[in-house]
C-alpha cells in the first residue's frame, strides 16, 4: 500500500504530512507517508485543491485537513473497499 | 439589523456597568463601536462560512471545472464569475487552479474570470459589507465583481493571448473524471466546522486591529474629516485607492472593517467601494506566484484590465451613490 500527501509545499500540506504520519502509526501501519510536492502530480490524478491525501493513487481526503481520527476513518474507507 | 439590538445591548451594558465609562464621551463612542462591531462580525462570520462550506463541500473546484470546460465563451465567463463567489481562494492556490483549469481545455478568458471573482467575491467579503454597510452595498459590491470579473474574462479571451502562457502548461493534458471519496452528511459538517475554524483563526487578528483601528476613527477623528482629501468630487480618489489596494492583500479582512469607519468619515462609498475591489482583486504577492505559469506582459494586462474595471465601478458609483 502507498500513502501519499501531496501539496504545494505550503504549512497547511506540511501539517496534513505530519497528522497523517501519525495516523499511519496509530493504525498499526508500516508503510512510510510519501511528501510530494509537485503540483503537476496532483493536475495528474485530476485534482486541483491542495493538499491532497491519497492512498494506493486515490484520492482519499481532498483541500483540507481533518483531526488524526478522520484521517484514520480516510485509511480505512479505503483499505477496506 | 433588528436582529443585533440585543448586541447593542450588550455593548452597552458592558461600556457604562462594567467598565462605568461615561456615556456621550469620544472613549465610550470607541469602546461601544469596538465590542458591537466585533461581535456582530464574528457571529456573521461564524455561522455564514459554515454554510458556505456545506456548500463548497457539494462544489468542489475539480467539480467547478468540469462545469466550466463544457460551458461556450460568454455563459462560461459568467458561470466562472458566479462560481468564484463561492471558491475559497488564497495566493497559493491560484497556480494550481491555473493549471487545472487550462489543462482541461476551460478557455484562458473563462479562467481569468474564475481567477479575478474567486479572491474579489467571497464569502468574507461580502459578510463584512453586510455587517458594516448594510445588504445593498454588499449586493452592489458582489454584482460589480461578477461584471468585472466576467467582462475581464471575455476582454482577454479576444485577446487570444495563448502564447503568453508559459509552454509548459499546454504540455500535460488533465484528467477530466476523478474518483471523489463519498462525503456522508456528518462527514460534510465535520469538515465545514473545520474549515470555519480554520478561516477564523486566520481572520481574526485582521479584523480585530481593522475594528480596533475603526473604532478610534469612529470615536475620534471629526466626521467629514476627510471629505476634502477622499469626497467623491475629487477625480484622485478613485485611482488613489486602487493603487494603495495592490500591494495590500492578506489583510482583506482588516481592510473593510476600516474602511467602514473612513466613509464614515467623508470617503465616497465609490471611492471605498474601489479600494476594497483592489485590495481582495488585485494582489502582488499572487502576481509575483502567477509568473510561474505566465509570461509578464500577459499579468500587466490582466492587472490592467481588471484595474480599468474597477475604476470605473469606483466612479460609477461615486456618481450613483453621492
Amino acid at each position: 500500500m502507498k500513502i501519499q500527501v501531496l501539496g504545494s509545499g505550503c504549512p497547511t500540506c506540511k501539517k496534513l504530512f505530519e497528522i497523517t504520519r501519525t495516523a499511519v502509526k496509530d493504525l498499526g501501519l508500516t508503510e512510510e507517508v510519501e511528501y510530494i510536492t509537485d503540483i503537476q502530480q496532483i493536475l495528474d490524478m485530476g485534482l486541483m485543491s491542495s493538499p491532497v491525501l491519497a492512498v494506493d493513487g486515490k484520492p482519499a481526503l481532498i483541500g483540507f485537513v481533518p483531526d488524526v481520527e478522520e484521517i484514520k476513518k480516510a485509511i480505512q474507507k479505503i483499505i477496506t473497499k | 439589523m433588528d436582529i443585533f439590538v440585543p448586541l447593542q445591548w450588550f455593548a452597552d451594558w458592558l461600556t457604562y456597568r462594567v467598565f462605568f465609562i461615561t456615556p456621550k464621551t469620544l472613549l465610550a463612542g470607541a469602546v461601544n463601536f469596538f465590542i458591537f462591531d466585533t461581535l456582530k462580525i464574528f457571529i456573521l462570520l461564524a455561522v455564514i462560512i459554515f454554510v458556505v462550506s456545506i456548500i463548497r463541500s457539494y462544489l468542489p473546484p475539480e467539480k467547478i471545472r468540469n462545469i466550466l470546460a463544457h460551458k461556450n465563451k460568454y455563459t462560461g465567463n459568467i458561470a466562472a464569475s458566479l462560481l468564484g463567489i463561492i471558491t475559497p481562494f488564497c495566493s497559493c492556490s491560484a497556480i494550481p487552479l491555473f493549471l487545472g483549469f487550462v489543462q482541461a481545455g476551460v478557455p484562458l478568458g473563462t479562467t481569468f474570470s474564475f481567477l479575478v471573482a474567486s479572491p474579489m467575491i467571497n464569502e468574507v467579503a461580502l459578510i463584512l459589507l453586510l455587517g458594516l454597510f448594510g445588504w445593498k452595498i454588499a449586493l452592489i459590491y458582489i454584482i460589480s465583481g461578477v461584471v468585472i470579473a466576467a467582462f475581464s474574462g471575455i476582454i482577454i479571451g479576444r485577446l487570444k493571448v495563448e502564447s503568453l502562457v508559459e509552454p509548459f502548461v499546454y504540455q500535460s493534458v488533465a484528467q477530466g473524471s476523478v474518483e471523489f471519496p463519498q462525503m456522508t452528511k456528518k462527514e460534510r459538517i465535520a469538515y465545514a466546522k473545520i474549515y470555519t475554524l480554520d478561516i477564523l483563526k486566520k481572520v481574526w487578528p485582521y479584523v480585530l486591529i481593522g475594528i480596533g483601528v475603526g473604532a478610534w476613527i469612529h470615536g475620534y477623528v471629526p466626521t467629514d474629516f476627510l471629505a476634502k482629501y477622499a469626497g467623491s468630487g475629487k477625480w484622485y480618489g478613485v485611482p488613489l485607492a486602487v493603487l494603495i489596494g495592490i500591494p495590500l492583500y492578506s489583510n482583506a479582512a482588516g481592510v473593510i472593517p476600516l474602511v467602514s469607519a473612513l466613509t464614515e468619515k467623508g470617503v465616497s462609498m465609490g471611492t471605498t467601494l474601489a479600494f476594497m475591489m483592489s485590495v481582495t482583486a488585485l494582489s502582488l504577492p499572487e502576481f509575483m506566484i502567477l509568473k510561474k505559469v505566465m509570461k509578464t506582459k500577459l499579468i500587466l494586462i490582466f492587472a490592467g484590465i481588471v484595474g480599468i474595471g474597477i475604476m470605473f465601478t469606483g466612479y460609477l458609483f461615486n456618481v450613483i451613490l453621492r
